[in-house]
């Protein structure tokens, strides 16, 4: 008797693996818990993979404050019935400064409110390893990443000098103060994420379906009114609009969709007739020629 | 090529289709400027994997950096880091999907430049197929053999060899042959399954997807349509069971479960199985899964299991077949592609990662290097990055495994630098070393216990390690005069006296360095059988080498001493001389100077030269040995 294995069992095993890997070979690691559907399907292979042990380290939230209020409660929630210990950092000087997206620009906010708070969460737990729900298939310096990618000790990324990754032999080796950002999901595609939150039945934050939510137009952007904190531009009016989002971020940051897709199925039926990549929603990555490789080389997920 | 389905479509139907389609890993590798990348983006772009964003980047990257004039440059979809697109050429891997109605396809891209044949390799490593491309005015080149070599040393056995810019050519049917019978006859003795020679414009996408009405005198297929159809399967799952346990599951007192993947064979609970290295038997009781036990896995599955009997096995131990178990073995011979900045040193420690199994290990032989343009087998003493070459391996401890052509990841290895922990060599071994299995080891009646009775003292080596000019000749001295004194037994190794003698042949080479150092190890080991204390007083710079020698003695019996004092104090005193002439050019390869001294981080003792002197220092070491 032969089974065959389908293409996401397939994908399954292999995160499988790579999650196993670094609770075995490392000292402390972390899970990135970004509440966006990678990361959702993340977490679920995480319990699937040490069940019926919950999976053995902590989520760690990097919190802008920024974040759409919604993303907040499903985060607590799901950490909870995942029996998972909950982190959560927040860049203190960047909010003393009162650092914003509106008056400082998106690409000093993320690296104030992202980057930064990140490198100083790993530093305060002193985790050799991050689990990252980033896959190859979002953007074309991801697809040059490896699965297990060495970071210096100030968090930098040499993509000119990665380590060789033969087979599935991953060489976890860090000295004290350097880490490795993993990639369980490295080989998944956009629609392997859907598919499998489908067939697996994963929670998702709702804002991934289009309901009729407060909106104002904004360089041709979508913007969703969250809070009362997003200023206004002269002639700008909040309107209500059938929207849902393709790609969760911090609200000013992140573009929504009008969209009659209130199912998974209508989802990816969606998305399997797009035009623009998921990331097109994404308002800062268009700052500036290679910006996601330089970030990442910053220490940015 | 890619149908999109209508909205009207159900969508759950073209899901399930979807889902069913087999994958098919590949990579493209050639050398450089090929058109590896330009045929991926093709590929992308052809298959609608192209977003309208995307494009628009494309478009404005490719006048910016495109080698196309105003037109597009499609490697530029591929080519994703900044240094690639400045250069031109491909550094790293990129690992891109698309899928046409048939199949899925993760394709590796690798860069064609020698200096980073260690990224091509990553993509062949993980690869069903190989695509290699020739540039139809150029021919077969070194790169081309060499990636050939790659391929079929890392196991893919069906090859295409595209032969691209067939535009620049006029699309010449008799240069194409020429190129097509070049190429089969040098790759005959690899023996690939299956070897298909398609002729390409990658620019133009001539015959990829398309066929191309510019070469009506091809017959065979589109590079696509060979993809989709090529039947790259092996059986697996047939194989005798194999799983390395990666994970042990142990939430409470009731329950111990293996979690690993089980790389050949399938397993159902109730059958019988063994563990390899120690050979205990037990059952599979459960496969355990979130969503309930499962009655049946097979390779390629990440599972957890229990066993009906509690059996010693932890990470790195393989549950196995009991009727075909792998080989155990601590020496065996292997090809490696050495991948490191920094030359193999036969003889220096390196860490092994075999499977989920750690050891360390060192490269005692090297049988031959490849010579990638004749595979002519040259004789060498080394192997410096990009080369390839068949050794012999000696391992702290023995792993199990199976010969790399019977099962990749029961026969795949790497090497990593115990102080880069730079991942220096990939490795797939041949087999392993039978002889060692029957020279057994003289059993003697009178060992080392016995012997350290007589001389009623407990053997140790003292092992002097400093710059020079640190002082370890003076304080060895001092402490063998004080050992003496007490009616001690003791022997003195000087590293001076013995390059004289047992060493004479040596020079100061990272190699002869090491083999010093190994050599003298050796002799010190044999002086603790024979219950002396014996003292080593060498400069010994590099900690994997000190490493390798306290590997040699017993728990307790190897003591590091650091004789420290700072560069310019040690420089200062140059008792003999020899920074000076260091300085001055006249000697090289000096430690301090053009050679670096690797301080021990964690020896027993540490003698502080700078604050006290030898006389006060060799009583330390008294004391340590507490025999004041
Ligand atoms: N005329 C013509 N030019 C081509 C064709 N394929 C590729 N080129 C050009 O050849 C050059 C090198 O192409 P790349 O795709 O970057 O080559 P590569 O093999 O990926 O190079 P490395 O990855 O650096 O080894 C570029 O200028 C391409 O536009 C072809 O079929 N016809
Ligand atoms: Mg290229």
């Amino acid at each position: 008797m032969s089974n065959r294995r389908s293409h996401l069992q397939r994908l399954e095993a292999e995160s499988i693996r790579i999650l196993r890997e670094v609770v075995a070979e490392m000292k402390n690691p972390v899970m990135l818990y970004s509440i966006g559907k990678d990361s959702s399907v993340m977490l679920h292979l995480a319990r699937k993979a040490f069940y019926p042990a919950p999976p053995p380290f902590p989520l760690l939230h990097v919190d802008t404050t920024w974040k759409f209020r919604e993303m907040i409660a499903f985060r607590d929630r799901m950490a909870a019935e995942a029996g998972m210990r909950l982190l959560t950092h927040t860049n203190a000087q960047g909010v003393a400064e009162g650092v914003n997206p509106f008056d400082h620009g998106s690409s000093y906010y993320t690296q104030v409110m992202k980057t930064d708070a990140l490198k100083q969460a790993l530093d305060r737990f002193g985790f050799d390893a991050a689990f990252g729900g980033a896959r190859r298939d979002e953007e074309k310096s991801r697809s040059k990443e490896r699965v297990f990618s060495f970071r210096s000790a100030a968090h930098g990324w040499d993509p000119k000098n990665q380590r060789p990754e033969l087979w599935s032999i991953f060489n976890t080796r860090v000295k004290p103060g350097e880490s490795m950002r993993v990639f369980p999901l490295s080989n998944w595609t956009e629609l392997d994420i859907w598919q499998y939150i489908r067939t697996e039945n994963i929670p998702i934050v709702p804002l991934y379906f289009a309901k009729e939510r407060p909106v104002v137009e904004r360089n041709g952007a979508l913007v969703m009114v969250d809070d009362d904190r997003l200023p206004l531009h002269p002639g700008e009016v909040s309107q209500m609009r059938r929207i849902r989002f393709r790609t969760l971020g911090c609200y000013p940051l992140t573009a929504a969709v009008e969209s009659d897709a209130d199912t998974l199925d209508d989802i990816v039926t969606e998305m399997l007739i797009a035009r623009t990549s998921e990331r097109s929603g994404r308002l800062i990555d268009h700052d500036e020629a290679a910006s996601m490789e330089k970030k990442k080389r910053e220490g940015y997920f | 090529m890619n149908q999109l389905p209508s909205i009207s479509a159900p969508v759950v139907d073209y899901l399930e289709n979807h889902e069913q389609k087999g994958l098919l890993r590949f990579l493209t590798c050639g050398s450089v400027d090929d058109g590896k990348s330009t045929l991926i983006g093709r590929l992308l772009h052809d298959s609608k994997r192209v977003f309208e964003d995307q494009l628009a980047a494309l478009r404005s990257d490719s006048r910016k950096h495109g080698t196309q004039g105003k037109a597009i440059d499609f490697a530029l979809l591929v080519d994703g880091l900044e240094a690639e697109r400045e250069q031109g050429i491909t550094i790293d891997v990129a690992y891109r999907f698309f899928a046409t109605d048939h199949r899925k396809f993760i394709v590796a891209d690798t860069p064609g430049h020698e200096q980073y044949t260690r990224n091509m390799a990553t993509g062949a490593s993980t690869s069903d197929l190989a695509v290699i491309l020739v540039d139809a005015r150029k021919g077969i080149l070194q790169q081309t053999r060499r990636h050939s070599f790659i391929v079929s040393l890392l196991g893919i056995r069906h090859v295409v060899v595209a032969v691209n810019k067939m535009d620049l050519i006029d699309f010449d049917a008799d240069r194409f042959a020429e190129i097509e019978a070049g190429y089969r006859a040098f790759a005959e003795s690899f023996g690939f399954d299956t070897l298909q020679v398609i002729p390409i414009s990658a620019l133009q996408g001539a015959n990829i997807v398309e066929r191309s009405p510019q070469m009506p005198w091809y017959a065979g297929p589109t590079l696509i349509g060979h993809l989709n159809e090529i039947d790259v399967s092996s059986d697996d799952a047939g194989r005798p069971f194999r799983m390395p346990v990666q994970w042990i599951n142990r939430p409470d007192l009731d329950f111990r479960g293996y979690c690993g993947t089980i790389v050949s064979g399938r397993i159902r609970p109730g059958d019988p199985v063994a563990v390899a290295a120690s050979g205990q038997h037990t059952r599979i009781a459960r496969i355990v899964t979130m969503d309930g036990d499962v009655e049946e896995a097979q390779c390629g599955d990440a599972v957890t299991l229990t066993l009906t009997d509690e059996v010693d096995a932890s990470r790195g131990d393989v549950i196995c077949d009991p009727k075909a178990r792998p080989e155990i073995a601590d020496r065996f011979s292997a090809h490696l592609i050495w991948m490191g900045d920094q030359k193999l040193v036969p003889g220096r420690t390196y860490a092994v990662k075999a499977g989920k199994q750690s050891a360390t290990g060192v490269v005692s032989r090297i049988g031959h290097r490849i010579d990638v343009n004749s595979f002519a087998q040259d004789e060498v003493d080394s192997l410096s990055l990009n080369e390839i070459g068949f050794c012999d391996l000696a391992l702290s401890a023995p792993i199990a495994f199976d010969p790399y052509e019977v099962n990749r990841e029961m026969g795949s290895f790497i090497l990593i630098d115990r102080m880069t922990n730079q991942t220096v060599a990939a490795g797939v071994i041949w087999r392993s070393l039978r002889s060692a299995d029957n020279i057994h080891r003289q059993a003697v009646d009178v060992d080392k216990q016995s012997r350290a009775i007589v001389t009623g003292q407990k053997p140790v080596a003292l092992w002097f390690t400093g710059l020079s000019g640190a002082g370890k000749s003076t304080i060895a001295n001092l402490v063998e005069r004080k050992l003496h004194a007490r009616g001690r037994l003791t022997y003195l190794l000087d590293g001076d006296n013995v390059r004289h003698g047992l060493n004479q042949d040596l020079g100061f080479s990272d190699e002869d360095r090491v083999e010093n150092i190994r050599r003298v190890g050796e002799v010190a080991k044999l002086f603790v059988d024979a219950g002396l204390i014996s003292l080593v007083s060498f400069i010994s710079p590099f900690r994997s080498d000190r490493q390798m020698a306290r590997t040699l003695f017993e728990e307790g019996e190897f003591v590091e001493i650091h004789v420290a004092a700072p560069l310019e104090v040690a420089e200062a005193r140059d008792p003999k001389g020899l920074y000076q002439k260091a300085r001055e050019g006249k000697i090289r390869n000096f430690t301090g100077i053009d050679s670096p001294y690797e301080p021990p981080q964690a020896p027993e003792l540490v003698l502080d030269t700078v604050a006290l002197d030898a006389e006060a220092l060799a009583d330390q070491v008294i004391r340590y040995l507490g025999l004041d």
